[in-house]
């Protein structure tokens, strides 16, 4: 590397400008992956907070109900590229803490199968660590035949330790929106 | 000692033997080893790119002269070769692709070359007492990389962006959000812009650490860090911040390009990405970047405005700690630009409180500026307006900076015109009337020749009145809602839009001045002398003669314990 140099430099010289540079090149690398380590890092810190509104998945009931009441509403949204219609379950109010089911209807208003696929997300934000689903299908591909309906259930509650979030006080209802997306290959 | 010895006696043969061939014509510079020849170019480099750039602005500001659509349609007609409504569309799109192009080359081709590249190159090595920089080499390829990644973001211009009739170029702002720069831009103009900021990137990267390895292993004898000057200190600050913050960028638009062409899914939430994830990556990169932009000027403005009050500046240690502090906090608020993405409300107090926090250097700052110019006997020389102005200005800037920090405020006044008033104060006006000032100051020193003052001082004041022209009526359109990276805008916007796009004719008026003073001076050929400013500069490059020797300090410069800073 001492070519790098003008001629006649102290070789001294030389060899602690290349230790400072090899230093300042390995900071460089350094950063360009922890720029990727951030992808499955900020992924884990939204699992785990809730953070933007990611919901829990929940193994097992909960505890119990307590007496507040929340009422959850559903939205979907579909893609512009995937030829289905859903239509989100009625919205429901229950007792916080109380296992409750719902459908969506899916249909494939074309003429050759298709397979899409589903993103959630919770409004308010802030409410999406306590809402906790036992069965959905998010994430899961999902082929529709040509004409085809199916009910898509979601199985859920809302964590009772909701209510110790100062917070969330003044929140009577919590949104669960869908948006459909066209799996790869497949979609029309 | 023994040690310093050895290197006066390799510096003195070695550049005795390099004196005797000292390259000439095109050679000189296409295969510069030489920091000042680099820092020249830069500083060319970057006024060429700023014409462009300062261009692209007046079209914009023409166009928002009056309400309506007035000069973007005719313009695409002409340049796509589209029709009636096909053409307005692609005005607006092109309008869109303006203001991108002007916000990318302002930063990344303008102010950066143009302190970073340009006047800590020539000057940071000279206040240190150095050579030259460590790795002149390494300097050459990290200039000659800029001109390619200049051209390449041209090029993304008159490429098919967006798609449809006349749909070329990028238009979806510097920030690069997706999904508007992946499914939003479908075409070659995005991947263009990215490949023009990866090369652009690895050119400041390479300056930073040729930057940081000068000054932490060639400062002269005596020469310690708590002595060098506050320039030398701004450009190791920034060159750090650069180290830490564009390999940030890189990854992201990396992840960008990939997403684009390779079917990664790091942004798209249709595969489990998440979009929000880019603006957190853009932004570590984004809020240090604006300091890269403004701290060189903060170095430049603490010597100007020393030299011309005849006193070393006040608060020395504090100055450089300073800009250390505002660094170093640089990095822990990124998300005030995302108080609008749904941020928990914790984490939104912690980014105003850290925000906020930023204020306490800068203040130190302003008023390290105030206290030395207290009790000096000042001389109002065009670079002291410049600096004086260039205080004024960034403290405009950062009173609404302090204001946008609140998230409660940022709600109405996100992507407003508040918010470009506000860093086009610190920025275009801030760090723009730094690299001014440093111009008038280093001139004579740059040439050898000295400009005509009463241009300079006339640039000055006419730049001063169009600037503020245009940006002060901004913050009132952004208070009554005026929303950014719109063609156009209802006609109660109209009175202030205009009084802007006057502004914008007065500072193009200041920029013929400027050319004109610099051409004025070439041909006058003004010897400068060695110290044209007198007992205030102290620093080492005034001790050459004007321009300095090809290659200087041949005998290394010997820095005693009183004379500081």
């Amino acid at each position: 590397m001492t070519e790098l140099h003008h001629p006649g430099i102290d070789p001294v010289l030389a060899r602690r400008n290349k230790r400072v540079a090899m230093a300042g090149l390995f900071v460089a690398a350094g950063m360009v992956g922890l720029a990727y380590a951030s992808v499955p890092l900020y992924q884990l810190f939204c699992q785990i907070t809730g953070f933007g509104g990611t919901t829990q998945i929940a193994g097992d009931a909960p505890k119990g109900f307590i007496a507040r009441q929340m009422t959850v509403r559903f939205d979907s949204n579909v893609a512009h590229d995937l030829a289905w219609t859903v239509t989100p379950a009625a919205h429901i109010t229950d007792n916080i803490g109380k296992v409750d089911t719902v459908n969506f209807v899916a249909t494939n208003n074309s003429d050759q199968p298709i397979t899409g696929m589903a993103v959630f997300n919770v409004s308010p934000e802030k409410a999406g660590v306590y809402f906790n689903k036992i069965e959905c299908f998010c994430f899961t591909e999902q082929t529709l035949q040509p004409g085809q309906t199916v009910d898509m259930p979601i199985v859920f509650f809302v964590d009772p330790e909701l209510d110790d979030n100062q917070e969330l006080d003044t929140i009577k209802e919590i949104t669960l929106s869908y948006t459909f997306y066209a799996s790869d290959n497949e979609g029309s | 000692m023994a040690d310093t010895t050895a290197h006066l006696e390799a510096h003195a043969t070695g550049h005795d033997a390099a004196s005797h061939h000292e390259p000439t014509g095109w050679r000189r510079w296409v295969y510069s080893t030489n920091h000042k020849d680099i820092g020249i170019m830069y500083l060319v480099f970057a006024i060429v790119a700023g014409i462009i750039g300062g261009l692209l602005s007046g079209v914009m500001r023409m166009e928002l002269q009056e309400p309506g659509i007035q000069i973007f349609h005719g313009l695409a007609a002409m340049v796509y070769g589209v029709s009636g409504g096909e053409a307005l569309d692609a005005g607006k799109n092109m309008y869109n692709v303006f203001t991108t192009a002007h916000a990318l080359i302002m930063v990344f081709f303008v102010v950066m070359p143009a302190t970073m590249g340009g006047f800590a190159n020539y000057f940071a090595p000279l206040m240190i007492g150095a050579p030259d920089t460590a790795f002149p080499r390494i300097n050459n390829i990290a200039f000659w990389l800029l001109p390619p990644a200049f051209i390449l973001l041209l090029m993304s211009l008159f490429f098919e962006g967006a798609g449809g009739p006349g749909g070329l170029g990028f238009g979806g702002g510097w920030t690069v959000y997706p999904p508007l720069s992946t499914v939003g831009h479908s075409g070659p103009a995005m991947d263009f812009a990215i490949l023009s900021l990866h090369v652009a990137g690895v050119s400041s990267i390479l300056g930073a650490i040729n930057l940081i390895t000068t000054i932490f292993n060639m400062r002269a004898p005596g020469m310690t860090l708590h002595k060098m000057p506050l320039f030398a200190w701004s450009v190791l600050v920034t060159a750090f911040l650069l180290l830490l913050a564009l390999p940030v960028l890189a990854g992201a638009i990396t992840m960008l390009l990939t997403d684009r062409n390779f079917d990664t899914a790091f942004f798209d939430p249709a595969k489990g990405g998440d979009p929000v994830l880019f603006q957190h990556l853009f932004w570590f990169f984004g809020h240090p970047e604006v300091y890269i932009m403004i701290l060189p000027g903060f170095g430049i403005i603490s010597h100007i405005v020393s030299t011309f009050s005849r006193k070393p500046i006040f608060g020395y240690m504090a100055m450089a700690y300073a800009m250390v502090a505002i660094g170093f906090v640089g990095f822990v608020v990124w998300a005030h630009h995302m108080y609008t993405t749904g941020l928990s409300l914790d984490v939104q107090r912690y980014f105003v409180a850290a925000t906020m926090v930023i204020a306490v250097p800068t203040g130190v700052k302003i008023f390290s500026w105030i206290a030395t110019m207290w009790g000096g006997s000042i001389t109002f020389k065009s670079p002291m307006l410049w600096a004086i102005g260039f205080i004024f200005l960034f403290t405009v800037g950062g009173v609404t900076g302090v204001v946008l920090a609140n998230a409660g405020a940022d709600r109405a006044l996100h992507d407003t015109y508040y918010v470009v008033a506000h860093f086009h104060y610190v920025l275009s006006l801030g760090a723009v009337f730094s690299i001014f000032a440093a111009w008038y100051y280093w001139y004579p020193k740059m040439f050898g020749y000295m400009y005509n003052e009463f241009l300079a001082q006339l640039h000055f004041w006419v730049m001063f009145v169009g600037v503020n022209l245009i940006f002060f009526p901004q913050h009132f359109l952004g208070l009554a809602g005026m929303p950014r990276r719109y063609i156009d805008y209802p006609d109660a916007f109209g009175f202030f839009n205009r009084i802007s796009s006057f502004g914008y004719y007065i500072t193009f008026a200041a920029m013929l001045i400027f050319f004109y003073a610099t051409w004025e001076a070439s041909r006058k050929k003004r010897p400068a002398g060695d110290n044209p400013w007198g007992d205030g500069a102290t620093t080492l490059e005034w001790t050459l003669s004007s321009p300095p020797p090809f290659h200087q300090f041949t005998t290394l410069p010997k820095i005693d314990s009183t004379n500081a800073h």
